[in-house]
Order: C-alpha cells, then structure tokens, then sequence
C-alpha cells in the first residue's frame, strides 16, 4: 500500500500546529446570505419593472406617489447606517456607553421610519388588491418594512448584549459587526428600492 | 496494508447509530443522513413513478382518475428533484467529502449544517401529508399559474411551503459550502489542487445562492395570489402569468446545473481512480465549470419559446443555449481522453461511471436539438422534453450517484458492496432505464403530450415497453437495497482504501475518525497523481 501513494504528493506532520483553529468568516457567510437575499429583492425589482412595462396600467391608477414622507424615510435610513457606524466605532474604542447610546439612536430612527411608512400605508388611496401595481408596491415595501423590523429587533439584542458585563465588548463583538452589516443592507435595499418605486 | 497512510489504524468510535438520527455536526454523520433521507424520497419518487407508467400502459384512463393522476405526477417530480437529486448530489456527497478535499475537520458552519438538514425530513413528510388533508397539488412541478392558482389551493400551498423549507435549506447549504471551499482550505493548499468535485461544488453553491432566493420570492407572490388574491400572476385580475415563468426559470434552469454539476465532480473523481490515470485536463475542466455557471444563469427563457417570447429573446437564448454544449463537450471529451489508455478495473461503480458518459451524452445531444427554436417548437410539452430531462438527470446525475456509492461505500462502512449483486443493479438499470425513457423521444416528435393520462392508441406499443422498461428499473432497486443491507453486517472488509486512492479522504482509516485524521490533515497537491510520480 505504502507504494502506490507518490512520496511527493502526501506530507504528514508538517503542518501541526497550523490547522489548529481558523479565522473567523461568520461575516463572510453572512455576506453571502446577503447576496442571496439580495436576490430576492432582485427577482421582486424584475416583476415590477417588467409589470409596469408590459402590463397596462388600471384605469384611474397612476405610477406617482407622494415623495415627501419617502424622502424624510430616506434620510433617516441613511442617517441610521451612519449612527450605527458610530456605535460600532465606540465599541471599538472601548467606550460601551457611548456606543449603546448611538445603538439606542440608530434603533430610534429605525422605529421611526417605520412608523411614517405605517402611516404612508394608511394614506395611500389603494390597497394591497387594488390593481397589480398596488399588489406590488406593497410586496416590494412591506418585504423590506419586514427586514427593518426584524433589523430593529436584532439592534435592540445587540444593545442587551453590549450592556457593561455583557457578551459584547470591544474585545469580542461579532453580533455587533453582523448587525451593523445587515443594517447598511436593509439601507442599501432601500436606497435601490427608493430610485425605483418612487422616483422612476 | 495501511503502514503510511495511516500509522496508527484509529479503533473506531464507539458511537451509536442513534448519532444518526440526532442534530448531529459532524459533516460525515450530516452526509449519511442526507444519503438516506434522500434515497427514502427516491423510493416514495419510484412509487409514484410507477402509478404513472402503470396509468399510461393503456391508451385509456383506468387506474387513476384525472385527479390522481395529475397529483401523482406532480409529486414525482417535486419528490425527486428537491427531496432526492438535490440533496443527495450536493448535501450528502458535499458534505461528507468536501472537508476532506480542503483539508478540514468540519464544515465551515457545522451547526448550520445540521439546520440546514433537519429542514428536509419536515418538509418531505409535509409534501407527502398534503395527500391527506385534501388532495396534494396538480399543477405539476413548475407550479405554472394560472394552473396553479385553479386547482384545489390547499394542495398547492403546502406545496409551497415545502419548496420554500427545501429552497431555504439548500441556500444554508450553499453558503456553507463556498466558505468551507474559499476560506477553510488547509494553509497551502492552492484552489487549483482541489479535486474536481470541490470546484463543482463551488460552482453549484454560487448558483444555489443565486438563483434560489428568486424561486422563493416567485412562490411567495404566488401564495399571495392563492391566499390574498392579489393579481401578480393572474391574467384575469390584470396580472402577467409570464413573469413567473421568467422568475421560474431563472431557478429551475440554474437547477438542472445544481443537480448535475455535482454529478460531473463525483464522476471525475471516480475515473481517475478506476482507470488509474490522471484526470485529463484539470484546468479546462475547471473553466468549463465556471463556463457552464455563467452561461447556465442566462439560458432560462429556452424553456418559454412557446410562451409568446419575442424573436430577439428567442434568438439571444437559442445561441446562449447552443453556447453550453462547448464546457460540456469540453469535460465529456476530457472523461474520454481519462479512460483512454488506462488500466481500466471494470466494477459496479465504473460500470455506472461509464453509463454515466453513454447516457449524459445522449441527453446532451437532445438539450442542443431542443435549444433551437423551430425543433422546441414542434416538440414542446411533448414526451421528447421528458426523455430529454429524464436522460440528464437519471441518466446523467441517478447513475452517478450509484456509482458514488458502489465507490465510496467503503469509506462509509469499511466494508465492501457485493460486486455480483452490483454488476446485476447494473444490467438491470442501464437496460431498464433506455426502455423506458429510449422511446420517449419517437413518442414525443410523434406528438405525444405530456403530463396527460391518456393518449392515441397508436402510441400504444412505445408506451408499453416503457413500462416494461419501469419495472426492470423497479425490480433493480432489489438487488441494491440488498447488497447495502447485507454488506453493512456481512461484506468483505474493504481495508482503508481499497481502490488505492490518492484523494485526501482516504488516506485516513475506513470509516474515519470523528476529526477526519488523527494527526494533521494531509497535504495532497497531486489528488490524481497516478503514474506521475515514482513509487516511493
């Protein structure tokens, strides 16, 4: 048996040491989640781009919507990411308090850009059954009204987590990172999201 | 027998085989329990293929109703393909060798793992119980609306639900796998001495994650359009059935890939081995498969050229599609050029290998005829389309995964499959599955439609030899459930590599230790040296 592998082509034992733990890549699979969940907003963005160029639209519908709440919704996404870039860079300097206070913030501006889209749900002449454009406008912004929801909830965890003596410090803070990721995500989408729906 | 490869033989663990039905991490036990659960769904699959073959060795409906029939077809295609071929190709062969080709103890996410299997036995037995809670669904696998949004809704929600488990498990996968392959490799090992199934698998999971995610978005407008009638794909209500097929295909045709990409790694690892040569041409490989990942994300629409697609949509896909034929040429010719001149053993896993080539070549061919527009259009919705189909992926991916276990059965047990029973399951597979799906093709550009319960008698006689040709395929399911049984408990004992391998999960005992190697991993940078480098 010893003969047929080739000397050449299997060392042993020159190498201990070395595969003895790896680095951390939870944000690089996180990553990778976020492109797969990019893709579905893509597959959604396809449907209606192609909805409004193929599909007629319903009489008496109209593609325009009121800006000025999605505009104020605008700023206060981007206004979050760059809070929580705050936060994050805090942690790191090793002020937990600080850090907690931006995350409060950041989870202030989520909450509120939630309500005003609430609020712009019951304002808005159509419902979900309306016509395909409405069914559309609503699965596009209640999908991602969802990813901030659930972005808000995962703040408020990672401020539990960063309390003093809790399992985020500036040592070890994975969870914060993560969040922080899947926030400027949920802001990206809704930039994208904003260009097409509202302003297009 | 194993003085080098493995110094010190490991007394195996004396673990239970309870670890197989437990959340388990460790990517070998993770592997097995895809394997079963998957052949599981592969004999549920068989059953209902059976009842279809049995309905259509008439000319008239008599063993099923209308009803029955369409539930039935539907079934065996959503069974086979997400609860069968996907999960076995990729979850179970990924995971139990892809740590071993990079060098690794586990998968990079071990406990998303073992999520990501625990999601499929739910969403099976769901898809099974929608048969008892008013009648599964009928619209077929591709779901078309409006079908799908007419035919009795509960059946097509749980279906619904059950993709979306099973597409949600595969993105878990997928993520899993391109980390372990990127980021875990042992320090030093290049991607370009990956054996060939890492690629494939790579490959396949930037699909996963790519076009998956579309398929979910797609099934849960449409559970909007079932459960609040919203229009999106109603034309009735203002709403545009096109689009689905669009958003569809943009899945279900990078899926044909992630079911037979796989297929083409495994069987690229078992030639080399059985013909004792290098793998020919590794680095065109390589691209081929990168090739057929990108070409296999913009050919979707060849599978609409009769859903009122315009000519310039139609041409840009004829030619994208013909495109695919060279990376596939390319790895069909470089299997060839493997076997040639080797030392060719002839066992149960080469006789399926080489089946593999005969076959997938065959399926190949029609995938060219059916790209070009004016043959798609003649043979659309025709058995041709099911021939085609059932030559790549039974032929093509299910014999490559007979041959994968025929070849990796000892490393799972330490015990070998019985070869007289193999060449057997062989014999009866290989003639039973051209019977049946080899007239599919007259009876398709005769003009046969598919997915209907009854036909013209004049396509009687075609039709009932491809029942015969079902039977022989179920009647060869015997002789292998056998031999894996009775091997386990009474096989002769393979030693740790008994095919005297070169590829990193053999060069540790069979079956391995839970941490794969005793001591540190390996390092392989010539997994198909064979010839290359003199005896030591």
């Amino acid at each position: 048996m010893t003969s047929l592998i080739p000397s050449s082509s299997v060392e042993h034992g020159t190498t201990a040491g070395l595969e003895e733990g790896h680095g951390d890549f939870r944000l690089f699979g996180l990553g990778l989640f976020l492109v797969a969940d990019g893709m579905t907003f893509a597959g959604f963005f396809a449907a209606y781009l192609t909805f409004r160029a193929v599909n007629p639209l319903p009489v008496g519908g109209s593609y325009e919507l009121e800006l000025l709440l999605p505009t104020i919704n605008t700023i206060l996404l981007v206004v979050s990411s760059f809070t929580f870039h705050r936060a994050a860079r805090q942690l790191r300097l090793g002020d937990g308090a600080r850090c907690r206070q931006w995350l409060l913030l950041t989870v202030a501006l989520g909450a509120a850009f939630l309500a005003s889209q609430m609020f712009e749900y019951f304002s808005l002449p159509f419902g979900l059954t309306s016509n395909l454009y409405a069914s559309t406008f609503y699965l596009l912004t209640g999908f991602h009204g969802l990813h901030v929801f659930l972005g808000v909830m995962l703040i408020l965890i990672v401020w539990w987590q960063a309390r003093a003596g809790g399992s985020i410090n500036s040592q070890s803070h994975f969870g914060l990172e993560a969040a922080e990721l899947y926030w400027h995500f949920v802001d990206g989408i809704w930039v994208v999201l904003f260009g097409i729906v509202y302003l297009l | 027998m194993d003085s080098t490869i493995s110094p010190h033989p490991i007394s195996h663990q004396p673990e239970s085989w309870w670890r197989y039905l437990s959340f388990s991490v460790d990517h070998k036990v993770i592997g097995l329990q895809y394997l079963v659960t998957g052949f599981f769904f592969y004999l549920v699959g068989g059953v209902l293929a059976g009842m279809i073959r049995t309905e259509l060795a008439t000319p008239i409906s008599d063993f099923l109703s209308h009803e029955a029939y369409n539930e039935v077809l539907t079934m065996h295609g959503t069974v086979m393909i997400f609860l069968w071929i996907v999960p076995v190709v990729n979850g179970a062969f990924g995971n139990y060798l892809v740590p071993f080709y990079v060098g690794a103890r586990d998968m990079a996410f071990p406990r998303l793992n073992a999520v990501a299997f625990w999601m499929i036995p739910p969403a099976g037995l769901l898809l099974i119980g929608s048969y008892f809670i008013g009648g599964a669904s009928q619209s077929g696998w591709t779901a078309y609306p409006p079908l799908s949004l007419t035919t009795p809704a509960t059946g097509q929600l749980v279906w619904i639900f059950s993709v979306l488990l099973l597409g949600g498990s595969s993105i878990l996968g997928g993520i899993n796998f391109i980390a372990t392959i990127l980021k875990l490799r042992r320090p030093g090992l290049k991607l370009m001495q990956l054996p060939m199934y890492c690629w494939a698998m790579l490959g396949t999971s930037i699909l996963v994650v790519l076009s998956t995610p579309v398929l979910a978005g797609t099934l849960i407008m449409l559970a909007f359009d079932i459960v609040a009638h919203t229009g999106f794909f109603s034309p009735a209500l203002g709403g545009n059935a096109v689009v689905y097929q669009h958003l569809f295909w943009f899945y279900s045709h990078p899926a044909v890939y992630i079911m037979v990409l796989p297929a083409f790694g495994l069987v690229s690892e078992i030639l080399p081995v059985h013909a004792r040569k290098p793998l020919f041409g590794y680095t065109t490989m390589v691209y081929s498969i990168l090739a057929i990942v990108f070409l296999g994300l913009i050919v979707w629409a060849h599978h609409m050229f009769t859903s009122g697609t315009p000519p310039w949509m139609r041409l840009f896909f004829t030619i994208a599609t013909s495109f695919i034929a060279v990376p596939t040429g390319i790895k069909f010719f470089n299997w060839l050029a493997t076997l040639w001149g080797g030392k060719i053993a002839i066992n149960s896993a080469m006789l399926f290998a080489c089946a593999f080539i005969v076959n997938f070549v065959l399926g190949g061919i029609t995938g060219v005829a059916l790209a070009q527009v004016p043959f798609d259009i003649h043979v659309h919705d025709t058995y041709f389309v099911v021939a085609h189909f059932h030559y790549i992926v039974y032929g093509g991916t299910v014999f490559v995964i007979f041959s994968s276990v025929y070849h990796w059965y000892p490393k799972f047990t330490g015990r070998m499959l019985n070869e007289p029973l193999g060449t057997l399951h062989f014999l009866l597979t290989f003639i039973g599955f051209n019977l049946c799906f080899g007239p599919q093709h007259w009876l398709g550009i005769n003009g046969m439609p598919r997915r209907v319960s009854e036909y013209d008698p004049q396509f009687t006689l075609m039709n009932q030899l491809s029942s015969v040709g079902a039977l022989l395929m179920a009647i060869s399911t015997l002789p292998f459930l056998f031999n894996v049984f009775y091997s386990a408990f009474r096989g002769e004992v393979s030693g740790d590599n008994p095919w005297r391998a070169l590829t990193p999960e053999w060069l540790t005992s069979s079956p391995p230790p839970v941490e794969n190697w005793e001591g540190p991993a390996p390092h392989v940078e010539h997994p198909y040296g064979y010839g290359m480098v003199d005896p030591a």
